[in-house]
């Protein structure tokens, strides 16, 4: 019978609904690294806490999971927002790579926090996708992989019309096009900075609850957001296009490497595609190239 | 109160210690490292050992980062490479422990020779996370080619044996560890006197002055990833001579950023600072169970020991890069000058 099509497919349709939680988490990276211009490697850990917090929420407190989500967006924003505050803030004007290490130190942290509060031992969410057997034609897609996927695209182009129609999101883009102008043209650019935090911070909660609900929370879930630096720098750190591109498309290699490889095949198929396009395109498939002058 | 050294001849404008007072405060240095092991007990030995092996290594991470402004976090893998190359060595041929040392210098430095590849291409950030891409990468082979490097169940390794001796106890290895390191920090201080070090530097300033200067940036860029890499090899060596049993799970990347963060503490760009950060980054688990000790805590003390280090280890780093960004080297200059000036400024 030679080619398993219908494996294939459920391999690649299982590696969509990853690469769909990689473009929304690669979105929020996005978001911070155009206004700011900061690095952020924490971002896999802010997602973690994300998770975290919706769990807290809805089991630790027993709310309702629905109200726990929304809990867990609002505090979530507010931890970035503080985080931007306590952490960012002092480093405006120090070297790029001061502040990469800052965000270094706060995944730590972040770590630390989490397995402080929760243990290191890994939780179930509870689950809220609807859950009955999908398929496609053929192929079988698990249920909470099918929804999380739906679930994220409606994400995904919320923040995109956000960042459209909104004067906050025009504000932001105003900045990350051009920091004089936008602030002679009256835009509170310090503002601007906790801005983006606070709306990378909720979107990455978002991810993470959604991360959650397909594969359960662990401390060590930050591992992900290695993922998603691939997928940033393949796509270009500052391009949105570029992270929903590469976002799908490391999403659908992982999960080909895992699924005709063997899983241990997943991170190392990442991390080359990473060698290889630092090697051949560094600036990313869709980011501006960068021009130095003395 | 002492204002200056006269220097009356190159040699001694250039000498590594100029001034009597620091032969004076260099032989008792050498006196108290000589006296130490005969006083101490076997937990501080143990100590002394892990931080002198810290310290080589953190010597070599401040060569490529410190000096040359290229950030790595995969030196703990490098570290790995080799302490696995000591180990698999160990098993094919009885060589001398210098030897081996050696070869697992370098093995290791090949491996930083290709890691640094992409630096051709990309610096600064990218180069980063290209080094998180191969302490990943390493990590699987180490995990996966299982004839060479046992798999996730690791490799054991016999004491090393020096005339006839196995260096089993701490006490021992002592010996061994605290030359070797001397000399990989004299190497690093001697390194940055010579053209190959000041080229690093002019690197880290601004790289395209450099380049305009006629400093070849790849292969001085390269250079320093090998030398980097050649000390994080021998100080792996050690740690697998001292710790005789290594898996792949004994360098995490979590173990690269406990590096980063010895000598983004201590202060980077100086070899002072690898030597405090490492030694003062060594000490703070040790620390942390005796605090956490005092601590009126009912709970299991080592369930919340390993949650708080990483939480002190991420504030160290950013309360220095906020607060101290020259770190505890500038402290220890601060606090030198103090006592020069002493009693005309205070």
């Amino acid at each position: 019978m030679g080619f398993d099509w219908v494996f294939f497919a459920e391999v690649t349709l299982a590696g969509l609904g990853t690469g769909g939680l990689y473009a929304l988490t690669a979105l929020a990276f996005v978001i911070i690294f155009k206004s700011t211009g900061v690095v952020n490697l924490a971002i896999g850990e802010m997602l973690m806490l994300g998770a975290y917090l919706c769990f807290g929420f809805a089991v630790d407190l027993g709310l309702p999971i629905w109200l726990a989500i929304v809990a867990a967006i609002i505090v979530g924003g507010l931890a970035g927002g503080l985080i931007e505050r306590l952490t960012i803030r002092p480093m405006v004007g120090e070297s790029p790579i001061s502040t990469f290490m800052i965000t270094v130190g706060l995944a730590a942290v972040l770590v630390g926090l989490v397995e402080l509060v929760w243990t290191a031992s890994p939780r179930r969410m509870p689950a809220f996708l609807p859950d009955d057997a999908i398929f496609i034609g053929e192929a079988f897609v698990p249920s909470k992989v099918f929804y999380g996927f739906l679930v994220t695209a409606l994400l995904i182009a919320i923040v995109l019309l956000v960042f459209r129609y909104w004067r906050g999101g025009v504000a932001l883009r105003a900045t990350a096009f051009d920091q004089a102008a936008a602030y002679s043209m009256g835009i509170n650019v310090p503002r601007v900075f906790s801005l983006s935090w606070i709306v990378a911070a909720m979107i990455a909660t978002m991810a993470g609850i959604l991360v959650g609900a397909v594969g359960g929370i662990s401390p060590s879930m930050g591992v992900f957001g290695l993922s998603v630096l691939v997928v940033v720098i393949a796509g270009g750190l500052d391009s949105v296009l570029g992270a929903l591109v590469a976002g799908l498309a490391i999403g659908l290699i992982e999960a080909w490497a895992s699924g005709f490889l063997g899983g241990e095949f997943k991170i190392v198929a990442t991390f080359m595609i990473l060698i290889a396009v630092l090697m051949i395109r560094p600036y990313g498939l869709f980011g501006t190239r960068e021009i130095e002058r003395l | 109160m002492r204002i200056g050294t006269a220097r009356f001849s190159y040699r001694h404008d250039e000498a590594l210690f100029d001034t009597r007072t620091q032969y004076a405060w260099l032989a008792a240095l050498g006196a108290v490292l000589l006296i130490f092991p005969f006083s101490a007990n076997e937990y501080w030995l143990y100590l002394a050992c892990l931080m002198l092996i810290n310290i080589g290594s953190a010597a070599g991470l401040n060569i490529l980062t410190g000096y040359t402004g290229l950030v790595s976090l995969g030196h703990a893998a490098f570290m790995g490479v080799g302490a696995y190359t000591v180990a698999v060595l160990q098993g094919i041929i009885d060589l001398p422990v210098v030897i081996s040392l050696l070869a697992a210098g370098a093995v290791t430095m090949v491996a930083g020779f290709i890691v640094g590849i992409p630096s051709l291409r990309v610096k600064g950030l990218y180069l980063a996370i290209a080094t998180i891409a191969a302490s990943m990468i390493l990590h699987f082979v180490f995990s996966n080619w299982q004839s060479v490097t046992g798999g996730t169940g690791g490799l054991m390794v016999n004491p090393a044996r020096i005339l006839g001796v196995d260096l089993d106890t701490s006490f021992r290895f002592y010996w061994m560890v605290m030359p070797i390191t001397i000399l990989m920090l004299l190497g690093s201080a001697n390194l940055f006197r010579s053209r190959t070090g000041r080229a690093f530097i002019a690197i880290r300033d601004r790289d395209i002055s450099a380049e305009v200067l006629g400093i070849r940036l790849l292969r001085y860029k390269l250079l320093s990833f090998g030398i980097s890499s050649f000390y994080a090899g021998v100080a792996g060596g050690l740690w697998a001579y001292f710790f005789r049993i290594i898996t792949p799970e004994s360098f995490p990347l979590s173990m690269s950023i406990f590096f980063l963060t010895a000598i983004i503490v201590g202060g980077m760009g100086s070899l002072l600072g690898s030597i405090l950060g490492a030694a003062f980054i060594t000490m703070v688990p040790e620390a942390l169970k005796l605090i956490i000790g005092w601590l009126p805590i009912s709970a299991d003390t080592t369930l919340i020991l390993s949650p708080v280090r990483t939480i002190v280890y991420g504030l160290l780093i950013i309360g220095f890069l906020i607060f101290e960004p020259l770190g505890l080297q500038e402290v220890w200059r601060r606090t030198q000058r103090f006592f020069h000036l002493w009693p005309f400024r205070s």
